[in-house]
This record gives C-alpha cells, sequence and structure tokens, in this order.
C-alpha cells in the first residue's frame, strides 16, 4: 500500500464513515474517484483547493434536529426504542439491558473501544440465554483497502429470537407509511456497512455471521409528530452491491499501476495547516487520472464541479447527462455530434448510423421550428 | 414442493440438474407429485398458486386443473391475458377433453383463427355460448361480464396480470387456481406510482403479489421441471432468475441434440451456429463500441445468423423425435420496439418470429437468436437490468440459443451505478438484474465467438 | 429522451442559449395565476417557515414562522396561509357555465379554475405534505386550529392529487413547465434548479446561457428556490435570527426572521413571474385548453364535495380507490402525449424520428374503395404516402391523423419509402366518402400512432365489495379523534 500512501501525501488517510463507504457505489466506474478513496485522500480539501468546493453542507437545523431524535429515540435506556422492537418483531421482550459502549473510562482510542464491543458481542454470541440487550455506541470495524475504518451504527439489538438487528435512526418523517425513497436508500446503504462490518465481526470470533438479520431496523418521526416509529428495511441487495464495490476496491492496483511514479495529491500543507501546494499543479495530479463525469456526481461527490468543469472545457457530451450521452451512440463531444448533426464532418464506419439520425434530427428540427 | 405465500424468500435452493431429482424420482414422476398435490389442494383452499418456470408444463396443468374441475360437474370459467393466450388454450382443451364443452367470450373485433373455430362457442356476451362447461377469455374481456358467480376460476399468466385486473374480475370466482411465471417481466404502468408503494393492494403490482400479501397462508407449489429448456439452459436459468425455487430439466444432456444437414463455411457466423448446436449456447460478440439502440452491425448480425441457420437446414433431435428446425420454430428476440423493427427490416426468413421480451413471453422455439439488451449501451438503465427482460430472452428455447452483443459488457455493468431507490413496505424482488447479468455473462463467456473483424 | 431533444441540447450548448422543445404552449396558464414560494424548516418534513405567494407580481405577501418548532406560530401562519388562499380559491368557484352532454344531463362547471404555481417538484410534494399534516386539524377539541386550516389543508391535498394527473395544471411546478418547452445546455438534473434554467432559457444581455446558469449556482447570488434552504444561510443568518426571536420574542426579532427570509424569497419571485411571461408568450397549443377544462371539470366537483362536508381525503388510496385513479391516471398520460403530438409538430417530429409517426405527400388514394359485400359493404378508403422519414411501423397498427382529428388509418403495408393505408375511421358515412375526408393526391399528411380516443375502462366493485384477493371490504372511514391530535412537534 506505499504507492498509496504516496498519491495521499503524509497526511493519514481520510477514515470512511459509512456514509462514505455507501457512496463508494454511486459512481464506481470513475477512475478518479476510486483512486482518491482508496488511497483515503481528503476530497473535500482537494477540492476546494483546487477553487472548487463542494456544494454540500449541512443545516445546523437539520443536525440539532437529528440529534434530538436520536436522543429521545435512545432516552431512559432505551425503553422506547424497546417497545418500537416489541411492536416490530412481535417479541415477548420483558426486559433488556441497556449497555453504552463508548462507556470505556477516559478518553479512549477507537481501537480500545472496539475490542471493547468485541468483547461484548462475543460474550452475547456465545450466551444464548442471556436477555435481550441494546448496545448503543458499539465501534466495529471493516477493512477498506488495506485499512481498517472505523465504524459506528446508531444501536445494535441482541438478541431478538437470536439474532442481531442493526438499528438505525434517522430524523427523515415516514407520512402514512411512506418516506422519500431517496433517504431511505441512504439508510438501507448505510445500514448495510454496519450488517457487513458486524458479520465480519462475528465470523471473525468463530460465530454463524448469518446471526446478524439483512432485515435492519429503521426508526424515524411518524407523520408529522416526534413520535419514532420503526420499519424493517431489507438491505440484502444493498449488501450484495457492497460486496461488489469493496472487492473492486481491492483491484484498483490496476488502475494506480500505470500512473506516474511521482504522482501525488499532497496539498503540501504548511505547519499550521495551510495548503501551499500550487493549484496548477495539483490540478495537472487529478487529472492523471481519468474522470467519468455524469450530472448524478452533483449529489454524491466533492469533486463534482471540478470535474463538470472539466468535461465542459472538453465539450464532452456527458455534461449533458447519461441519457443524452447514450442517445448520442458513441460520440463523445459536443463538436462532434453537432457537425454530424449538419454534414460538415463526414462520418466514419462506426459513426455512420448515429450520423444518419442526428441528420435527419437536424433536418426535421430545421422543416418544423 | 409446497411453501407458503408468507415465507417466499426463504425456500432452499434445489440443485437443478438433469439426473435424478430429490429421493430420486424421475422428472416426470417429480413433476407429476406436484400436480397431484395442487389438484389434491383444490378444494381445500380458497385459492392455490403454482409458480411455473419456463417451460414447466404450466398450459398442460391448466389443461389438466379445468379437466379435473369441469368433472366435479361445476361451471369453469378461465381467465388469460391474451387472446392468443386464449386461442392456445382451447386448442388443447379441446384435444385434452373432448367432451368438454367451451365458450370463448370475446370482443367485437375479434376474429376467430382456424384452429379455434369449431371447438368452442363464440360469442361476444354470455348468452350468446349457450351454456359451456368451461367459458374463457380474457381478463380485459371477463372485466365486462358481470351477474353471476363461478365456483372456480382459473388464472393463467397471473404474474403477468395487473392487480388492478384481478380487482376487476375477483368478484366473478368464489375460488381460484392462479398459475404464472414469477421470473418473467413485472406488469407496468406508463404512469408514476409511487402513490400507491407499500400498499398491500398497490395496484401495478402483480395479480398473485397482491393476492399472497392478503392471503399469506395460500399454498403455493411450483413445478420443478422445465420440459422446454434443455440441460444445458436449465441450471443456468435457473440460478440466475429462480435464486430461491430452482428447477431442473425434463432431459437430459444426451436427450436434446442439433446438427446441420448442409455443411457450413467457417465462417465466425457457422462457427456460432455449430457452438450453439454442439452446447446449447453461443455468443456471437462485436467489438466493444457504443453506438445508437439500433445498432446496424449488431442488427445485420442477428439478420444474417437467422438466414444462415435456416440456410445449413438444422435438424433437431429430442423426445419428440427427429425433426428439421423451420422457420416457424425459429425466433429472434430484442429489448426494444425499435431493435425489432430495425430487424426485421434488415430481412429475415419468412416464419421467423422476430420480437420483443414482454411479446415473447410465454412463447416456445427450437432456437432463439438475441439480441443483448445491453450490447452497445454505454450505462446500464433499471430498463436494461430487470432480471425479467433477460430471463423471457434467455429461456424461449428447446435448443440452443445465440446471443448477439457488443464486447464491454462485463465492465459495463462493473461501472454501473447502484442507486436505487428503496420505499418502505415493498418487498425487495429477486433476483437482482445486476446479479442475473452476471451469471448470464459469465456463462455464455464459454462459448464466445468473435465476430470477423469487417474487411 | 429523444435524439432530437439530445440534439436540442447540444444546439443550446453550442448557441449558448436554450433551444425552443415546442412551438406552441402545452399548459394552460392562467390570466392570474398565484405564485406560491413555501419554504420548509431544514430537517423537517412540513414545517413552515415562510412563503411567498400572491397572484400580483408587485405585491408578494410574505409569511413567515418565526419560531418553526413552535406549534401555535405554524398553525398562525397556515392559517394566514388559508387567508391568501382560499379566498382565492372561492372566488374562482362563483362564475359557472352550463356544459351540454350527449346522452347525459347537462352540469355546470365553473368558467375559470386556480392555478397554484410553484417553483419546482419538491415545491409540489411540498404542498402534498402540507395538506396532509393540516386537513385533519379541527377548529374544536384538543389543539384547535382556526376553522380555515381544515378546509386549506383539503385544498392544498386536492391540489396535490390532481398535480400526479399527466397533463393538469392547477398545481405545477415552473421548473416542469419550462422544461418541457426548452432543452438547455446542462443535464436534466440542473435543470431543476429554476434560477439555472431561466440562465439558459433567458439569460441577461451579453450572458451566455451557461455563464448565467453558472451564475445561478451561487446561493449568495440567487438563493435555492426553496423549499430547502441554502445550509450557509441558515447557518449564518437564520439560525442567529431565530435564537434571537427566542430570546426575545417580539415585533423586532420577528421582523429580523421576516427580513432575512425575505431575502431568500425576493429573488425567486421575481424569477417565478418571469417564468410565467415567457410561458405566455407562447401560442398557446389547442389541447391545452381542451385539458384545462378537465382540470375545471376536477375544481368545481371537489368544491361542491367540500361544499356538501365531505370528510377529509383518506390517507391513502384505498383498494379501489387506487385502481381508479391508475386508470384515470394512464388515460390522461394517453391524451396528453397524443394531444401534445397533434397540436405541435415538434413534437410530432420526435415522434417521426422514432418511427412512431411520419409525414409525406400522397402519392395514390382511392377514397371510394369499399371492402365486403351487400349490406356488410363498408367504405375503406386506401392511401399510398411516400415519406423520407424512418418509418417503424407494423402492418395493423392503428393511427391517426392531427389534420383530421377523428379518423383512424390501419397501416397495410410499409415498403420502400411508401406507406399504405386503410382509413377505417372518419371518412364519411355510406359507401362515399365525405368530400375533402380523404386526402388528396399531392397533399403532404402526417399520421401517427397515437390517439386520445376515449375508452371508458371496466366497472371497478364498489369498496364495500373489494374482494377476497385485495384484502375484502376495507372498515368505514371513521376520522379519528387522533386525527387532529396528531402532535406537530
Amino acid at each position: 500500500m506505499d504507492r498509496l500512501d504516496r498519491l495521499r501525501g503524509p497526511e493519514p488517510p481520510r477514515p470512511h464513515d459509512a456514509r462514505a463507504i455507501a457512496a463508494l457505489a454511486a459512481n464506481p466506474g470513475c477512475a478518479r474517484r476510486a483512486v482518491l478513496d482508496a488511497a483515503g485522500v481528503d476530497k473535500d480539501a482537494v477540492a476546494t483547493h483546487l477553487g472548487f468546493p463542494a456544494p454540500f453542507g449541512r443545516s445546523p437545523f437539520a443536525i440539532t434536529r437529528g440529534d434530538a431524535f436520536e436522543a429521545l429515540v435512545k432516552e431512559g435506556g432505551g425503553a422506547e426504542l424497546l417497545r418500537l422492537l416489541r411492536e416490530l418483531l412481535g417479541l415477548p421482550l420483558p426486559l433488556a439491558g441497556y449497555t453504552d459502549l463508548a462507556d470505556v473510562g477516559g478518553n479512549p482510542s477507537a481501537h480500545l473501544r472496539h475490542s471493547h464491543t468485541r468483547r461484548l458481542i462475543d460474550r452475547a454470541a456465545r450466551d444464548a440465554g442471556e436477555a435481550a440487550t441494546l448496545y448503543d455506541h458499539p465501534l466495529l470495524r471493516l477493512e477498506i483497502a488495506g485499512y481498517h475504518s472505523y465504524l459506528e451504527p446508531d444501536v445494535v439489538a441482541f438478541q431478538l429470537g437470536g439474532r442481531f438487528h442493526i438499528v438505525e435512526i434517522k430524523s427523515f418523517a415516514v407520512v402514512d407509511g411512506q418516506a422519500e425513497p431517496d433517504k431511505v436508500a441512504a439508510a438501507a446503504r448505510q445500514a448495510a456497512v454496519y450488517v457487513l462490518a458486524l458479520s465480519t465481526l462475528l465470523a471473525e470470533l468463530g460465530h454463524d455471521p448469518s446471526r446478524v438479520s439483512h432485515e435492519i431496523v429503521l426508526v424515524c418521526p411518524e407523520n408529522f409528530a416526534n413520535r419514532p416509529a420503526a420499519t424493517l428495511v431489507d438491505v440484502r441487495r444493498e449488501l450484495a452491491v457492497l460486496r461488489r464495490q469493496l472487492a473492486r476496491m481491492t483491484r484498483v492496483g490496476a488502475i494506480v499501476e500505470p500512473l506516474p511514479d511521482t504522482l501525488t495529491f499532497d496539498l503540501g500543507r504548511d505547519d499550521g495547516g495551510v495548503p501551499r501546494r500550487p493549484v496548477a499543479e495539483l490540478r495537472s495530479a487529478v487529472r492523471e487520472v481519468g474522470a467519468r463525469y455524469a450530472p448524478d456526481c452533483l449529489n454524491t461527490c466533492d469533486l463534482c464541479f471540478f470535474c463538470r468543469e472539466e468535461a465542459a472545457e472538453a465539450g464532452a457530451t456527458d455534461l449533458l447527462g447519461r441519457q443524452v450521452r447514450d442517445e448520442l451512440g458513441g460520440v463523445a463531444t459536443v463538436a462532434e455530434a453537432l457537425a454530424l448533426a449538419d454534414g460538415s464532418l463526414a462520418p466514419d464506419d462506426d459513426r455512420a448510423e448515429i450520423a444518419r439520425l442526428l441528420r435527419l434530427a437536424d433536418r426535421l428540427y430545421a422543416e418544423v421550428s | 414442493m409446497t411453501r407458503t405465500g408468507g415465507r417466499r424468500s426463504g425456500a432452499v435452493a434445489v440443485p437443478a440438474t438433469g439426473a435424478a431429482g430429490p429421493a430420486g424420482l424421475s422428472p416426470a414422476a417429480e413433476a407429476g407429485a406436484v400436480v397431484d398435490a395442487v389438484l389434491a389442494d383444490l378444494p381445500r383452499h380458497r385459492g392455490v398458486v403454482v409458480d411455473s418456470p419456463p417451460g414447466a408444463g404450466k398450459s398442460t396443468l391448466v389443461v389438466r386443473a379445468a379437466g379435473h374441475l369441469a368433472a366435479g360437474g361445476e361451471p369453469l370459467m378461465i381467465i388469460a391475458q391474451t387472446n392468443e393466450q386464449v386461442d392456445d388454450l382451447i386448442v388443447r382443451l379441446a384435444a385434452a377433453h373432448p367432451a368438454l364443452r367451451l365458450g370463448r367470450l370475446s370482443a367485437g373485433d375479434y376474429t376467430a383463427p382456424a384452429r379455434v373455430t369449431g371447438r368452442a362457442a363464440i360469442g361476444t356476451r354470455l348468452a350468446d355460448l349457450g351454456d359451456p362447461d368451461v367459458v374463457i377469455a380474457t381478463a380485459d374481456k371477463w372485466a365486462w361480464v358481470g351477474d353471476r358467480v363461478w365456483p372456480w376460476a382459473i388464472v393463467d399468466e397471473a404474474y403477468q396480470m395487473r392487480s388492478d385486473k384481478l380487482l376487476r374480475i375477483a368478484g366473478l370466482f368464489e375460488r381460484a387456481l392462479f398459475v404464472g411465471d414469477p421470473g418473467q417481466l413485472d406488469p407496468f404502468s406508463v404512469v408514476d406510482g409511487d402513490r400507491w408503494a407499500g400498499l398491500s393492494w398497490d395496484p401495478l403490482q402483480s395479480a398473485v403479489a397482491v393476492l399472497l400479501r392478503h392471503n399469506p397462508d395460500l399454498p403455493v407449489h411450483r413445478l420443478p421441471v422445465s420440459w422446454r429448456l434443455p440441460a444445458s439452459a436449465a441450471p443456468l436459468v435457473s440460478e440466475a432468475f429462480y435464486p430461491f425455487t430452482g428447477f431442473r430439466a425434463g432431459t437430459g444432456p444426451e436427450e436434446r441434440r442439433m446438427g446441420f444437414a448442409t455443411g457450413g463455411m467457417r465462417t465466425a457466423y457457422d462457427r456460432a451456429l455449430e457452438e450453439a448446436a454442439a452446447s446449447g449456447w453461443a455468443l456471437y460478440e462485436l467489438p466493444d463500441r457504443h453506438t445508437v439502440r439500433t445498432d446496424a452491425e449488431a442488427v445485420r448480425a442477428v439478420a444474417v445468423l437467422a438466414t444462415r441457420l435456416l440456410q445449413r437446414s438444422p435438424v433437431t433431435v429430442s423426445e419428440r423425435g427427429e425433426h428439421p428446425v423451420t422457420a416457424e420454430r425459429v425466433a429472434v428476440g430484442a429489448a426494444h420496439r425499435d431493435q425489432v423493427a430495425a430487424i426485421r427490416a434488415a430481412g429475415l426468413p419468412a416464419g421467423v418470429t422476430v420480437d420483443t421480451a414482454n411479446r415473447l413471453q410465454g412463447r416456445e422455439y427450437d432456437v432463439t437468436i438475441v439480441l443483448h439488451p445491453l450490447s452497445g449501451r454505454r450505462d446500464a438503465t433499471a430498463f436494461h437490468l430487470e432480471s425479467g427482460r433477460l430471463c423471457v430472452l434467455t429461456s424461449r428455447h428447446r435448443h440452443a440459443c445465440v446471443v448477439v452483443a457488443r464486447a464491454g459488457i462485463p465492465e459495463l455493468l462493473d461501472a454501473h451505478p447502484s442507486a436505487d431507490a428503496v420505499r418502505l413496505g415493498v418487498p425487495v424482488k429477486f433476483p437482482d438484474g445486476w446479479e442475473a447479468n452476471q451469471a448470464v455473462l459469465a456463462r455464455l463467456a464459454e462459448h464466445r465467438v468473435p465476430a470477423a473483424p469487417p474487411h | 429522451m429523444s435524439t432530437l431533444s439530445a440534439l436540442a441540447r447540444l444546439r443550446a450548448l453550442r448557441e449558448g442559449r436554450a433551444q425552443r422543445l415546442a412551438t406552441v404552449r402545452h399548459c394552460h396558464l392562467s390570466d392570474r395565476p398565484m405564485v406560491l414560494i413555501p419554504l420548509r424548516l431544514a430537517g423537517e418534513a412540513a414545517a413552515p417557515l415562510a412563503a411567498m405567494a400572491g397572484t400580483d407580481p408587485d405585491h408578494p405577501r410574505l409569511l413567515v414562522v418565526p419560531q418553526p418548532r413552535d406549534r401555535d406560530l405554524r398553525f398562525a401562519f397556515t392559517a394566514e396561509l388559508a387567508e391568501v388562499v382560499l379566498p382565492y380559491v372561492e372566488g374562482l368557484q362563483k362564475a359557472t357555465e352550463t356544459v351540454e352532454r350527449r346522452g347525459a344531463e347537462p352540469y355546470e362547471r365553473c368558467v375559470d379554475a386556480p392555478q397554484l404555481l410553484v417553483p419546482n417538484p419538491a415545491g409540489v410534494t411540498f404542498v402534498q405534505l402540507l395538506g396532509r399534516s393540516t386537513r385533519f386539524r379541527r377548529a374544536e377539541g384538543p389543539y384547535a386550529v382556526h376553522p380555515s386550516v381544515p378546509v386549506l389543508g383539503r385544498w392544498l391535498t386536492f391540489f396535490g392529487r390532481r398535480a400526479q394527473y399527466p397533463g393538469s395544471v392547477l398545481l405545477a411546478a415552473a421548473t416542469d413547465l419550462l422544461s418541457l418547452h426548452w432543452a438547455t445546455g446542462q443535464s436534466a438534473l440542473e435543470d431543476a434548479n429554476l434560477a439555472s434554467l431561466l440562465g439558459w432559457i433567458d439569460p441577461p444581455p451579453g450572458m451566455s446561457g451557461a455563464s448565467a446558469a453558472r451564475e445561478a449556482e451561487d446561493p449568495l447570488v440567487w438563493p435555492p428556490a426553496g423549499p430547502a434552504t441554502d445550509p450557509g444561510f441558515d447557518a449564518e443568518v437564520l439560525a442567529p435570527a431565530i435564537r434571537a426571536y427566542q430570546e426575545a420574542p417580539g415585533e423586532r426579532a420577528a421582523a429580523a426572521v421576516a427580513a432575512a427570509v425575505r431575502s431568500q424569497l425576493e429573488p425567486t419571485w421575481r424569477l417565478m413571474w418571469r417564468a410565467v411571461d415567457l410561458l405566455r408568450a407562447l401560442p398557446p397549443g389547442g389541447g391545452a385548453a381542451a385539458r384545462w377544462e378537465g382540470d375545471r371539470t376536477a375544481f368545481t366537483a371537489f368544491a361542491a364535495q367540500l361544499a356538501e362536508g365531505a370528510p377529509p381525503q383518506p390517507r391513502r388510496d384505498g383498494a379501489v380507490a387506487a385502481a381508479a385513479r391508475l386508470a384515470r391516471m394512464e388515460r390522461a398520460r394517453a391524451v396528453y402525449d397524443a394531444q401534445r403530438a397533434f397540436d405541435d409538430p415538434l413534437v410530432m417530429a420526435g415522434h417521426r424520428l422514432a418511427g412512431e409517426a411520419f409525414t409525406g405527400t400522397v402519392v395514390a388514394a382511392e377514397p371510394d374503395r369499399t371492402e365486403g359485400e351487400g349490406r356488410g359493404r363498408k367504405l375503406r378508403p386506401l392511401l399510398v404516402v411516400r415519406t423520407g422519414d424512418p418509418v417503424r411501423l407494423a402492418a395493423g397498427a392503428r393511427l391517426a391523423t392531427p389534420a383530421r382529428r377523428g379518423q383512424r388509418a390501419d397501416v397495410v403495408d410499409v415498403a420502400g419509402g411508401e406507406v399504405t393505408l386503410k382509413i377505417v375511421k372518419g371518412m364519411g358515412r355510406g359507401t362515399t366518402a365525405t368530400p375533402g375526408a380523404v386526402p388528396q393526391v399531392g397533399e403532404v399528411v402526417c399520421y401517427a400512432a397515437l390517439t386520445d380516443e376515449y375508452q371508458p375502462p371496466a366497472a371497478l366493485p364498489a369498496p364495500e365489495e373489494t374482494p377476497w384477493t385485495h384484502g375484502g371490504p376495507p372498515p368505514e372511514y371513521v376520522p379519528a379523534e387522533d386525527d387532529a391530535e396528531e402532535d406537530w412537534s
């Protein structure tokens, strides 16, 4: 992994949280993103230094609301949560222990907290007779491209019918049984990361990994109230996608291999942490690795504005979206497509067909508009 | 093999081999046992569902169940989805049960084909039919019939039927047998149905999905043997598209053979056809390139393959004996209507069927030639990845299937962004289109014949 | 996305401004639409923060919730919104016309209907949610609200549901209406930003659409068009203002919050009216008026229901209601697609390019050709049309033509750039074609595999007769006490 360290520079790798891991599936065809992610580069900092800061921000109101809702759900040693689980899973759960795994004294390292989680989960898995327990603030671990990322699910519930359930607390509303599909999808992808990390842990400890349920418990405010409601969400598809993407990341070597040895995305921070690397130099470095820009990147990737600008400079049809790009067959640039359409460019054999279609479209457009 | 509707995905996969099945039963005995179990369940339940993978004898079951129910002396209604399906059923029922009086309800502009005339009373109203033992019509036609309740109904191709159609006709019967193939294309709509997502009666779900959500205790049987798919295809189709409910081929690897009476010329086309004849599959692979949907090169390849196939005088040997493959026994399938139109325009031997996956559902041929839905695409869409589409296209043949595709589909799948929306309360559908596509491609790669470079 | 609209986007990039996708306006535009720009408090499902609303571009009404977490203030807001919306909606119920129908009783229909314009599809969703959160409220008992609140809730719900019908414009998003008529040089995703979309359609003098659109992405220059607010604004401006109000509630603190949200709403308000002007400048297509009649009928019917004291709309559709609505929506879709193509040669061009329609010259015609014998003899004129379009229609396809709207023709054969058609409807009675009904040799004609013909769907069972396959009869809906008490945190 020396090579990836060199690409990143002296900074420590940016830890992947579940959200970041889930986002790996957003545009897997993009080599630039794959390399930067695998090397643990802080893409947001790179984008900012390049002059294209990411357009993502979170409102303080949303953060407050999210925290308040989570606190409400966990209130009173998880009493409310237990009530929800009892109803949802139809289990007689008269008693439940509540263990705060963050509570290991002092200011523990992630490693220490993870070991603590590991010990308690092991004990829970061993002792089948143990009463249901809610584990708050567990710290799980997943290996991403050679590095351990620590992950903190909201709650792990054990044991409900002998199985572990990941509980995901989100503050978006479920109104009359429906929630915004994109938000549910994001929650499901994120929860799938925890499911995978927890099953990996069980397997490492010699337990049956399938004791982690692939149905996660999504807890959201119901309707317009603050009252929480729980829904089961089947994350098997998200798990399959995640496994695929993680396997893919181990193959990033093939992309890195042909890159120049001296290539680095180091920001050249000075002692005060201010990036000092000449922007033009960083720009050329980033451009060494090809991007696959699509407008969807605007919702998911820190580098989106940089890559969009690059696509615009190149006159790439990618700029207009996947559908337009697909409609244009193999034509990659706007200039070429337009020249084929107005007949100023004679098509080669490969382009003959799309040229015919574009000429016809051009003729019809001129005829009726 | 019975399971309860409420625990669908929990069923265990069954090894899909052509050899002896569970408990050493022969395919025929195994399938027969399921049919007996279905018939035995009929009087015990309000509804019985039978999942039938491609070519597993769905029509045979319908015909047998119809005879069984009619023998009880009670009138029976049969609901199919298209006029062609109705006509097919009449022909088969008339042959199997010559004593049964059949009636066919139809729309005013329906003209009965020759194979149907004389076999059933035909009319636009019930009153026109006399009082037949069995009345058959499409779901659309049944929706206009009122004022009568049948003790029994058989709903054919029930997974192709949208649940709002079932709602319009469910009042016509007291009990019903639902038969269909869960692996084919789901019903769809041109409008956005998000507002009903998660409802147990979502009108855009299939009739069976809605039925089972409201009646989770109904028995669900599965026909375990495909009589259509050869031993070379059944395991792949079973694993890729029916991951939790496998089936096997009814014939062994040696029971189906295909050869050519006319010699070839060692062109890539010939080699692809020979590969398909020998192994059941061929992937005729064109160079990697992004193209328009009606990729002229791919369209031409499909047309030439169909022409060449018939020029080579193909002959099949099977449990039905030795037969030449005529044009009527060959089909060409594609994903989009414009591709179908382009293939038709490219010139095919007369008699060869060309159609979209939607319209090939439920049909059977000796040899199929398929234009892969992802050929030449740069990005896969949900439409292209829908597993049912590929399932229909790769499960119509008794002997061989030739797939025409551009190289690069594995890379395209690899780069496919996975950001499917998730709707609360909507059961996750399996198999995942991505996984199914991968499975099929991995198998096809073993039968790859690269196209000759253009000169 | 057709090749035609893809090409239009490419041209937009070259020309530096949006290109027309339509030659006529495919939506009715009210003479007096109401623009409504709602803002929501970040992190909440439907907690209103503010709204700018009104029918007069020069006099917007600003409604503000100075502390959006305070439920009394929220209901005060909805009552205030009701004061704006209800008089507009109710005022339009007064003038009616009598509609005569063949074979049925005539009925009364409002001569005009309200039209609510919001900036984007998220605005439509917000209206739906606001309707949902207010329609079950009660004017008496615990958690009583102003009597206008549940009425507003029912109207917003009506608007929100109607917006799901293709072609309906009682409630519409400006970005949707604009995108229907113009192709920009950016992606559909970016078109959802009203400021950036208008940057392409109508860039400031001397500026390219591309630069105008980029500038429009800067939230400091063009604040988001809602309902979501800019997180930067939330952190730096709004949060301190709300905190100040919370610490010392009063006129001054409330005014500070109002000033803050006004700064976010005013730019969008101006954009909305620019969008209205741009759309108004397009000549209206014929189908838009016909679809507006449907909207007016729906509006009239709902007003009558409300007057008769119907209960609030249920939370979700029952099995029968869902199937009925689906059938209506599918019909609306077919009609909408056909009418737009018949109204607009540019839309038709998209169908021609896809091979589903064609334009050409009649090269042969047999207007008086008949089929059958004796009493069964029927007039079936034949037509041969020569066309350069890539026709992809199969024999037997049923076609219609914009020039003769009642006419139907079946494809007999397509070969060598010539299409042979058999006219089966709309050519006259008896065995002689009505003069002018059958195109003559030399006439340029257009036929398309589209139809706006009405085929009534088969009947559905009554809800109380819902069959066992669909869960049986649903329990009767009784507005529950807790509907009104639902906590609005």
